[in-house]
């Protein structure tokens, strides 16, 4: 099963080479992993997707813990949360393709970000299925480069995860 | 109060009561030794390589109680720490180690005796500092110590480039630490506690496995307590072996891969296992589904990631053992088990733990002989392999604390740089190292620093001309095909010692053994004892890889 955490840790350096280091050498497999800061300049925010029954969870929560920059885990994944990653893709076009594939990126409301001679780019964001929906649909065009940023995600409603208050109601 | 940052690190250490210093001098730590020298309030011991100082800490460390504190250059210096940085991490062990840094203008430029230490030990350290600015070094050498030795004890780096070591800083070194992250749980939950009890109470055949959590909490009292109430039988991890009385009626010595084959049954039969401040190791547990079947399973531990790590565990209590264990003892009341205590002693009685007292002379007579000769009381250092395991087996150790030994890392070459440090934190107790010929070579340059330091050690190498261990795992999974591991030469270890000025003894029969040995124990100085003992000898009992323990064999 696919859980999503949402960890927050002291901005210090070295802290995301500590908590990938960890999943490495003890095995466990990331599915992805986003990093960035929070409303508070000190700590940071990792949304981390991991692949795994309910021990491996149980060990990789507690196994973070053990990280003294690491301040709070939560597995927000049985909850009720808004998810999104953001792509980038070249692809391929001849100038008679173009309309085509601006037809896709309609339906799926992706942006232009970029026109060359005989590409365009295009950024989408969304969850995880409709990203690899967005992916699949270019892939006949000739897919040049592609970027995606990791799953980052929040809990709906007045439920947060910060570091005073996790998964507090507000 | 202005001074260098390096001053300012020597009167943090002052101020964390260190009275020791494990180290060894170079470039990048040159300020650092420069404010040693210049403050002169905390004593310095020279080692003759980093991994014998870090070693000699680590052994101080066990045998205080205190932080031990080790020091080191860059590069090198560093490098050589890292196996006693993971045999400390391994074993629990606080230890707070400093290194020296190239200057942070050549951080990352591959520079001269430049290595990525924090990088290095991120893994094996329980965290680690890289110092960039300088007004920092207070809090972090706070945390450092804080981290270091409480919750489940560990080491901790702090790497300390030369150019910050130098800049000047105003040292206002704090009275508390503020780190968000980090709270270990030390008063176990009362519901899992009073739940602990009844099935203690419920339990028709207990077994206490204890750790070495037991001695890091200070919890052997409470141990022998709860042993005495619940007429439970205790066994010993390697770790955990002193914090039970040897002698005890209900002491079941060592259990796993070369435990008493009473305390594999034991465990093997049990209705529930009560785990103290043990992580159901590999060695300890060898095939998982076999380990204690029947029974269920409190298991009692600070550190929460080890609770349902191997094992699943039914009644989990995350905290101090001590303190668990004094909320648990009220709830308990005197339980008569005779029915299961005397199928232990029906067991002790039908494989008991010996050897053929023939021909040569036996390691496990010369183990009997220093435990014979010293009651039991000694400060008992040994290395890695058989020596270790027959020191496990055979010497009773009466009071807490007293072994001092690698146990999660196993590190070969331990032995000598521990007695280092335990000598120099008991320098009135009696040390003793058990060793091998092996592993006595893996570090003996430390000799020297034993000498140096006028450390009245007793050494014992178990001269069997081979490493032991390895070929007996020859014998036994390589169809007696040995590859390097009989030696076809070994040093004279009498003449060597010699050379460092000590008094060495050769014994080759157990008749010697009983008649120089009191002579060589009250030598007031060091003694090298080299014990010719029969190259033959196999550990036993041994359980297979693959096998439940209670199927061990006899080699």
């Amino acid at each position: 099963m696919r859980h999503t955490l949402a960890v927050l840790v002291e901005n210090n350096p070295g802290v995301l080479a500590r908590v990938a280091g960890l999943f490495s050498r003890r095995g466990f497999n990331i599915d992805s992993l986003a990093v960035g800061r929070t409303e508070n300049p000190d700590v940071s925010r990792m949304t981390i997707v991991v692949e795994g029954d309910d021990r491996i969870l149980e060990q990789v929560t507690k196994q973070l813990h053990k990280l003294i920059d690491v301040i709070k885990i939560s597995d927000i994944s049985p909850e009720e949360y808004v998810d999104r990653e953001l792509v980038i893709i070249k692809v391929h076009s001849d100038p008679a393709r173009r309309g085509e594939i601006m037809q896709v990126a309609d339906i799926f409301r992706a942006r232009i970000v970029d026109l060359g001679r005989k590409t365009i780019t295009l950024e989408c964001t969304g969850n995880n299925g409709k990203i690899n929906a967005f992916e699949e649909s270019l892939r006949p065009y000739g897919i040049k480069e592609l970027v995606r940023t990791g799953k980052i995600a929040m809990l709906r409603g007045l439920r947060f995860t910060s570091v005073n208050g996790q998964k507090d109601d507000d | 109060m202005e001074m260098t940052v390096a001053q300012a690190l020597i009167r943090c250490l002052e101020m964390e009561g260190v009275e020791v210093i494990f180290g060894y001098p170079g470039g990048a730590i040159l300020p650092v030794y420069d404010a040693l020298c210049k403050m002169g309030s905390i004593k310095h011991i020279l080692a003759r390589h980093e991994q014998g100082a870090v070693h000699a800490a680590d052994a101080y460390s066990r045998v205080t109680g205190h932080v031990g504190v080790v020091m080191a250059t860059s590069g090198p210096g560093a490098t050589n720490l890292v196996t006693g940085i993971a045999n400390a991490y391994m074993d629990s062990v606080p230890l707070v180690v400093i290194t020296g840094q190239v200057p942070t203008s050549q951080v990352g430029t591959d520079a001269f005796q430049e290595v990525d230490i924090t990088g290095i030990t991120l893994p094996i350290t329980k965290h680690n500092y890289l110092v960039k600015d300088a007004g920092k070094l207070p809090t972090v050498v706070k945390n450092a110590f804080h981290i270091a030795s409480t919750g489940r004890p560990g080491p901790v780096l702090i790497d300390l480039p030369r150019d910050v070591a130098t800049e000047t800083i105003k040292l206002d070194y704090p009275d508390s630490v503020s780190l968000r992250g980090y709270k270990p749980t030390y008063k176990g939950h009362p519901t899992k506690v009073k739940e602990a009890a009844q099935m203690m109470m419920k339990a028709e055949r207990p077994v206490i496995y204890a750790g070495g959590g037991i001695l890091n909490s200070g919890a052997t009292g409470e141990l022998l307590e709860l042993a005495e109430m619940l007429s439970a039988p205790v066994t010993n991890t390697l770790m955990g072996l002193s914090s039970f009385p040897g002698d005890h009626p209900l002491f079941l010595g060592m259990l796993g891969l070369h435990g008493t084959r009473y305390a594999n049954l034991a465990v093997t039969k049990c209705d529930l296992l009560i785990a103290l401040g043990a992580r159901f190791d590999d060695r300890v547990t060898s095939k998982i589904s076999s380990f204690a079947p029947d029974a269920g399973v409190v298991h009692v531990d600070i550190d929460p990631a080890e609770i349902g790590k191997n094992v699943q565990v039914h009644v989990p209590i995350v905290g101090d053992v001590r303190q668990v264990l004094q909320a648990l003892l009220p709830n308990i009341n005197k339980k008569d088990r005779s029915e299961w205590l005397e199928q232990i002693q029906n067991w002790k009685e039908q494989y008991p733990m010996g050897y053929a007292r023939d021909g040569m002379l036996k390691p496990q007579a010369v183990i009997e002989a220093i435990c014979r000769h010293t009651r039991g009381e000694a400060v008992v250092a040994t290395d890695v392999g058989q020596h270790q395991m027959w020191v496990a087996q055979f010497y009773r150790f009466k009071h807490p604390g007293k072994l001092i030994s690698s146990g999660g890392l196993g590190t070969m070459g331990f032995g000598l740089p521990a007695t280092v440090g335990a000598q120099v934190g008991r320098p009135d107790s009696l040390v003793v190292l058990i060793t091998g010929d092996g592993s006595l070579q893996m570090t003996l340059q430390e000799l020297a620093t034993v000498v140096e330091q006028k450390l009245p050690i007793k050494i014992f190498v178990l001269n069997n001309n081979c490493l032991g261990m390895v070929r007996q795992l020859q014998e036994f999974y390589c169809e007696r095909r040995y590859i390097a591991t009989e030696f076809s030469f070994v040093p004279d270890f009498v003449t060597m010692a010699k050379a460092y000025g000590i008094a060495g003894y050769t014994i080759k029969s157990h008749s010697e053994l009983d008649r120089l040995l009191p002579e060589i124990l009250s030598n007031p100085d060091a003694v090298m004892v080299n014990c010719l003992v029969d190259p033959q000898e196999n550990v036993s009992p041994m359980v297979m890889a693959g096998q439940g323990i209670d199927q061990a064999i006899d080699c």
